[in-house]
């Protein structure tokens, strides 16, 4: 027992090293709130797109949503992070898992939202639109307003899975909680810093989880 | 326009690498053929302890399914593959991937499997225990095929995932297909070989991404 509290909770470690665990705790958050934003953000205005029914676009985003939900994110990180550098274009770490971890929610995102427009059934539209809303009417304040509720369930879970890849910055050298906790092994040669990242995430995420779990039996009656 | 063909689909560099890219294909399905049908099993064993009659062994398990979807999976495995070796326990880069990807894999398909056994009305329970069949049985003949048939498309999805995750097991150097693309990108300075083994993921997955959709279409109409 003492061997392991020694391995993994030594106290002088803890105190040298949580400074360091927070700042990667502050590069994760700012990510994470980064990617949720623009990653939703895109993934409705695809999905508001998509129900203009212009059948070149549609097509577009069907093989852009597909390519990203079938690609390992891995992948694409390395893929931007040390190709495009090659073609004279240099971004920073973040912004490039920011980049692609945004498209990734997005391709999920405009899936589910999609999934929720066409879930709204057809006497909605034609009742708005006889009473005078033009398309775009309709669809801000009739169709999405209930499209959306529908899919808070599954948005939450998607969500929080995605930007759990946060971690995988780690693999490109952006400074989040699990770069940090790894650099801070190595320095010490001990796993402690490596265990107060892993319950770093726990205390981020559980919430979220948590959450995620609520809303899906708040709205269990969509599956039966 | 030149250069990023050269860089990102440049042919020549891409039959170089795969040889290796393939091998490295191997061990991906490897990985896979052990990772999901572990988690496909050890999901069933976690979505019954949820379910438990006992309120102690139901909130254990839930709390650790949440922990575990809490947890990034890369997280897990570079804890069991470079932390656990502190406390003595040293594991292979495969064991390590197997351990990380089970506790991660099981707690999502946990997660699949509870709410598809939820979905089956209490009625189906009554019913079949009243016609004489045990509990085992009950559960096996009546219950899961419905349960399973409800979340088919989740079941898919999750898989889905799992064959995706298996990729960052190049990080513990376990030579997967992504490990091997990434060893020809950095002898070469090319991305080309990445986007050979990211055609690869493509053509095994894109089928299945496109099928999930028209399942979760069916299942909504």
């Amino acid at each position: 027992m003492n061997a392991f509290l020694e391995a993994f909770f030594k106290p002088n470690l803890i105190a040298q090293y949580w400074p360091l665990i927070l700042k990667g705790v502050l590069v994760t958050i700012e990510i994470a709130f980064a990617v949720v934003i623009t990653g939703l953000l895109l993934g409705l205005l695809l999905a508001v797109i998509r129900s203009l029914q212009i059948k070149l676009l549609n097509a577009l985003i069907v093989v852009f949503v597909d390519m990203f939900r079938a690609l390992p994110p891995l992948v694409i990180v390395l893929i931007v992070y040390f190709g495009l550098p090659n073609i004279g274009i240099s971004i920073p770490s973040f912004a490039v898992l920011w980049l692609v971890l945004s498209l990734v929610l997005a391709a999920f995102a405009e899936e589910i939202f999609w999934a929720g427009i066409l879930s709204i059934p057809k006497g909605q539209w034609e009742a708005a639109r006889s009473t005078g809303f033009g398309f775009l009417g309709t669809l801000a304040y009739i169709v999405l307003p209930q499209a959306v509720r529908l899919t808070v369930p599954p948005i939450t879970n998607r969500t929080v899975a995605i930007t759990k890849n946060t971690a995988l910055g780690t693999v490109i050298g952006v400074p989040e909680i699990l770069n940090q906790a790894t650099t801070a092994q190595s320095f010490s040669g001990n796993a402690t810093p490596l265990m107060m990242g892993a319950l770093a995430y726990v205390i981020l995420f559980i919430p979220v989880v948590a959450l995620g779990r609520f809303l899906e039996t708040r709205f269990a009656w969509r599956r039966s | 326009m030149d250069a990023l063909i050269h860089q990102f689909f440049n042919l020549d560099i891409m039959t170089r690498a795969l040889p290796l890219v393939l091998q490295g294909l191997q061990q991906t399905i490897l990985l896979c053929l052990i990772v999901i049908p572990l988690g496909l099993a050890g999901g069933l064993l976690f979505a019954l302890a949820s379910l438990s009659a006992s309120r102690a062994v139901r909130y254990g398990m839930i709390l650790a399914i949440d922990f575990f979807r809490a947890v990034p999976p890369l997280v897990l495995l570079i804890f069991v593959y470079s932390g656990l070796p502190f406390a003595g326990i040293r594991l292979s880069p495969l064991t390590a991937v197997a351990v990380a990807f089970f506790l991660n894999t099981s707690s999502y398909y946990g997660e699949i499997y509870r709410a598809g056994i939820e979905s089956v009305g209490r009625g189906q329970w009554d019913a079949a225990r009243s016609t004489g069949l045990t509990a085992f049985a009950t559960l096996t003949h009546v219950v899961l095929p419905q349960a399973v048939r409800n979340v088919l498309p989740d079941l898919v999805s999750n898989t889905v995932e799992v064959v995706k995750l298996t990729s960052i097991a190049s990080v513990v150097a376990l030579p997967e297909m992504l490990y091997s693309a990434d060893m020809a990108r950095s002898v070469t300075f090319n991305a080309s070989p990445i986007v050979l083994a990211a055609a690869i993921y493509l053509a095994m997955l894109w089928p299945v991404v496109r099928l999930i959709s028209r399942m979760e279409r069916r299942i909504a109409s």
